[in-house]
């Protein structure tokens, strides 16, 4: 086919193969870009990722604590102060919006790592192993489905301690059963391949199939699934936040509406203090999603048109 | 010598509609280094029967005996592996067999791996694939199964299957989903295969024509059961059985016979008739010979196994008793 292809002994097999993975690579790129709405989420989200990483050099982390911002102007709107202009504490809400980015974040990706772990976990371990092991655990995921979501997390955030770590793991135990699901389905389905009989035909273990056969042909839908399931882990983290039920020592988007609206920011017309959050969470999210549906278009077999 | 003994061999599946009984008391043996060929209709359980073979479905009833030792138990079990080292199977759909995401290297260095037998990987892969017809080896390594013919698909599952050294080989209708123009290299591959190495093989196939080709002797199923085996010539040419009879008189190149087209509905392996199996659809029940012939109260009421006509010729039917 190609010139190093016929000549492996010349170039060594390993690095063949690993020639070919980043071919493959190079050949999901392409057909990335070739969706312009998985372009346009992906330039957004890098220009948040930047904002984020940036945030220490953009802002002092000063502009966020009402102790060290007693001298600056309260409810100065942007015309009158700063990029964005002030609370009613005189804290800046450009440094607010800019560390909230990090939290926000953050806590939407590492609470997705968590639950796709979960998820992958527990639905991998129920499509393969069948019977009353995927009985158990499908009806466990079951319950924490029918758990009505926001009641679940609230009840998690106010009984755990309110911290970063505690928030995150709420929003993970209450996503992963949709993952479970989700990836349960995608294991049966493999699960009947001829190539998982060929492996079982030549004797191979439990062990081998699902690290050789299930898991890589599992894994592009796992995904494409985890960046659609970061907006909705950064909602909720909004949502909590919000609800006060963030972390209390951390500016995060849904902390800033939360105070937002306990200042009565609506009242005072201070639209600079919740159209920046709000506008951040909603350009994140639509990102994060638009990222996820053109990588899913391309990953998940089901869903490709190509021939 | 025999090489596979299998004895009283029942699979069944329940389902909605009841037990299938896919697999209703087979009695088969596989000599070393034949081609033995198993013909049937679809769903006489054919699949089934090579499936429980290797292993990937468990028999509920029955005795598998591989070089006279019995095959019991799953999974880590030393003799189990050892058998599946030692039967593998060829599946009919290549494409399917084949894990998009591995390289053909991989795929057939896959069984190596599963029973350690990783000393030389490279040399023994590379060996089985030019034996299998991939010429030069080394230009298949690193390609991948949807970069090569469905024809050289097939071939790397033979190969994946001859890199363990097998003592037999199980073929599901090995070339029925490949183009008529390279059935006939993938059966001259098999058949030297055989020749060559002396593994025994085991072809499922509706196909009457390949077993002519290949196969030394074949078995006849019928609704789970078999109900004829004998030298291939001699069933081929004069077959016992009024099933095969009829299979026979529908090849196309069978004109000296008339054509039978069996009547009655298809056979449903949940509903097994009682009797002889086949006797709704018998010619020779239908037409009234077997009243008389006196035997068709024991054509309804008396399930037969096979009895033997001559020298290795075995039919089940009350009219040959």
């Amino acid at each position: 086919m190609t010139a190093e292809v016929a000549t492996p002994r010349v170039v060594g097999r390993r690095r063949i193969v690993w020639i070919r993975r980043r071919r493959a690579l190079s050949r999901v790129w392409r057909m990335y870009r070739a969706s312009k709405p998985g372009m346009i989420g992906l330039v957004v989200l890098l220009v948040f990722v930047v904002l984020a990483f940036a945030a220490p050099a953009l802002a002092s982390s000063s502009g966020l604590h009402a102790i060290s911002t007693v001298q600056n102007p309260t409810w100065a709107s942007p015309s009158k102060f700063g990029p964005l202009g002030t609370d009613n504490l005189g804290r800046t809400i450009g440094a607010q919006f800019l560390w909230g980015s990090r939290i926000s974040l953050f806590v939407g990706l590492a609470a997705t790592l968590l639950t796709m772990l979960i998820g992958s976990v527990v639905g991998i371990a129920a499509g393969f192993f069948g019977g009353r092991i995927e009985g158990v655990l499908m009806r466990i995921t079951e319950w924490f489905l029918v758990i009505p979501f926001l009641p679940l997390a609230i009840v998690l955030a106010s009984v755990l301690s309110r911290s970063l770590f505690n928030i995150i793991l709420v929003i993970a135990i209450t996503s992963w059963p949709f993952t479970a699901r989700l990836i349960r389905a995608q294991v049966l389905s493999v699960k009947e391949r001829g190539y998982v009989d060929r492996s079982r035909a030549l004797g191979a273990s439990r062990w081998h199939l699902t690290t050789r056969h299930i898991v890589p042909n599992v894994a592009p839908l796992i995904l494409a699934n985890t960046t659609l399931t970061v907006p909705i882990a950064i909602l909720t983290e909004t949502t909590l936040s919000f609800l006060g039920l963030g972390d209390p020592s951390r500016a995060s988007w849904g902390k800033m509406l939360n105070e937002a609206f306990d200042a009565g920011a609506i009242g005072q017309h201070a639209w600079w203090y919740y159209v920046p959050p709000g506008l951040g969470i909603m350009l994140v999210v639509l990102a994060f999603t638009l990222c996820g549906q053109a990588l899913e278009e391309i990953l998940n077999p089901r869903l490709s048109e190509r021939a | 010598m025999t090489l596979l003994e299998v004895e009283g061999l029942c699979v069944r599946f329940p389902t909605r509609r009841g037990l299938v009984r896919a697999v209703d008391g087979v009695d088969l043996t596989v000599e070393e280094g034949e081609v033995l060929a198993l013909v049937g209709e679809s769903g006489c359980g054919k699949t089934t029967l090579a499936r429980t073979i290797v292993g990937l479905e468990r028999a509920q009833e029955g005795t598998v005996r591989f070089e006279g030792k019995e095959v019991r138990g799953r999974g880590r079990a030393r003799p189990m592996r050892d058998y599946r080292r030692r039967v593998q199977m060829v599946f009919q759909d290549p494409t399917g067999a084949l894990n998009p995401r591995q390289t053909i290297y991989e795929a057939v260095a896959e069984g190596l791996r599963v029973h350690h037998m990783g000393q030389d990987e490279e040399r023994r892969v590379a060996d089985a694939l030019s034996r299998s017809g991939l010429r030069p080896p080394e230009r298949f390594f690193t390609r991948y199964p949807h970069e090569v013919s469905g024809g050289q698909r097939q071939r790397v599952v033979i190969a994946g299957a001859m890199v363990l050294e097998p003592r037999l080989l199980v073929a599901d209708e090995p070339v029925s989903s490949l183009d008529a123009s390279v059935r006939g290299e993938i059966l001259g591959l098999m058949r030297n295969l055989v020749d060559t190495t002396g593994v025994a093989m085991l072809v499922v196939t509706h196909d009457l024509g390949l077993a002519w080709n290949i196969a030394e002797r074949v078995a006849v199923m019928y609704l789970g059961r078999i109900v004829e085996v004998g030298r291939a010539e001699e069933v081929l040419q004069s077959p016992q059985h009024p099933y095969t009879q009829a299979l026979l008189s529908v090849v196309p190149e069978a004109k000296h016979v008339e054509q039978q087209i069996l009547q009655g509905e298809t056979p449903d392996p949940a509903a097994i008739p009682p009797g002889c199996r086949f006797h709704p659809r018998c010619p020779l029940y239908q037409s009234g010979d077997a009243e008389e012939l006196g035997i068709a109260q024991q054509c309804r009421t008396v399930d037969l196994g096979l009895a033997p006509i001559a020298n290795d010729h075995v039919v089940a039917c009350h009219a040959r008793a």
